[in-house]
């Protein structure tokens, strides 16, 4: 009879504890948010398509006169891009138990985030129409707005983070950073629908 | 369903991914115009949701027990079915006079209970089917031990040889058409994750129940 082989043998410490594919029920918690979250911005892409493909034949899209700063945009993507790049190091050094990595990761994140939400800003205020100016305006500004609001909610708890981590907390055990893991994946969530709405606002 | 936000190194992986594709969208626009680039987009867009609708992804390799001796140890994974006839006689015809069985009963749970870790009730039903079991076994010869495990049938596989150097294994499951783990190809999986015999027994308590018909 073959022997049950040993993928990872343990010698004089006890077995690893019982998994259980439970999950975890702030990981849950995320997970009905980012859910929540995927519908609203669902619902928002609908009506941009709907806009975009219903009574637009004769003004164009976007409307004749309105420009798109597509290359300003692509800066602050790729601004976002690179901060999923930081938030990703700042998780990894803490699982290596490297605190000034996670500081300096987390820092460098919402440094990052800050900028692309203070560029958005700038884009609006000289953009040159209103979001009451035509159905494009409305969605454009519906869009990019509803994605600033969320990155301003990231930035809020990796500030949050970055001030815990700042106090020491967080460790490399899995149950001990889970206060990173969290805003980790909420941002790079938010970075993903930024790519989205970046591409069909901006792009196509 | 695959999870592209399970953990926020699958989150950052899908990130780059989502870059990748909408480059593409982006090369596509700048080639070809918008109409081509807006075919681009909805095509990766379906191709993403295909993906994302896949099944999960499988769990990490599993770490075994030592075997340190010849013995045979069988382990005995079954929920409802756990204290069907079929599955006690394949136990009774294996097993030899020192050999170690492991019963191990999943606490089979609604997905809603399980989401909420409301698993209380589920591991008291499975925790009462496996004392019957067990001493059904016990009645005809074969002394084992039993444990309820997770819900998840693989991941409860997993823990139990965590500790249970078994050499074989004994999957009990419903007919096909009435079993779920069936469903999940729960069976095939096992064979493909476990480098020790398996096998299925099948059991039809339905038929169990009526008796033996001439």
């Amino acid at each position: 009879m073959a022997s049950v082989a040993h993928a990872q043998e343990h010698h004089d410490h006890p077995p690893a504890a019982h998994k259980s594919s439970r999950v975890d029920s702030r990981l849950l918690g995320m997970y009905l948010f980012l859910a929540s979250e995927t519908m609203l911005f669902g619902s928002f892409f609908t009506i941009y398509f709907f806009d975009r493909v219903v009574g637009h034949d004769e003004v164009g899209w976007p409307p004749d006169g309105l420009e798109l700063p597509v290359y300003l945009a692509l800066v602050n993507t790729i601004i976002l891009v690179t901060s999923s790049f930081s938030m990703h190091w700042a998780l990894q050094s803490i699982k290596r138990n490297n605190r000034s990595g996670l500081i300096a990761g987390l820092t460098l994140t919402f440094l990052l985030g800050l900028t692309f939400l203070l560029i958005q800003i700038r884009e609006y205020t000289r953009i040159g129409f209103g979001p009451s100016e035509n159905a494009f305006a409305s969605t454009f500004f519906g869009l990019t707005g509803l994605h600033g609001a969320h990155v301003f909610i990231g930035l809020n708890l990796l500030l949050y983070a970055l001030i815990r981590s700042l106090r020491g907390h967080y460790g490399p055990k899995a149950e001990d950073h889970l206060g990173v893991e969290l805003p980790g994946i909420y941002w790079h969530f938010v970075d993903v629908m930024w790519i989205v709405v970046y591409t069909t606002v901006y792009v196509i | 369903m695959r999870n592209p936000f399970r953990s926020e190194s699958e989150a950052f992986g899908f990130v780059l991914v989502c870059v990748v594709l909408f480059a593409l969208v982006a090369a596509a626009g700048a080639l070809f115009g918008g109409l081509i680039a807006l075919v681009v987009f909805l095509v990766l867009a379906v191709g993403l949701a295909v993906y994302i609708k896949g099944p999960p992804k499988e769990q990490d390799r599993p770490a075994f027990a030592r075997q340190r001796d010849d013995r045979q140890r069988i382990l005995v994974v079954a929920n409802e079915t756990v204290a069907g006839k079929a599955l006690r006689g394949e136990v009774v015809r294996r097993a030899q006079e020192d050999s170690d069985v492991l019963v191990v009963c999943p606490a089979l749970n609604s997905p809603l209970r399980h989401w909420a870790s409301d698993e209380d009730g589920a591991r008291a039903k499975a925790q009462t089917r496996l004392d019957e079991s067990l001493g059904a076994l016990a009645a005809e010869g074969v002394e084992a031990r039993g444990e309820v495990g997770d819900a998840d049938p693989i991941q409860a596989m997993d823990d139990a040889l965590r500790t249970f150097a078994a050499n074989e294994i004994v999957v009990s499951t419903h007919p096909p058409g009435r079993s779920n783990w069936l469903e999940k190809q729960v069976i095939e999986r096992a064979r493909e994750r476990y480098p020790v015999p398996i096998t299925h027994v099948v059991v039809d308590l339905e038929r169990e129940r009526e008796g033996p018909t001439g």
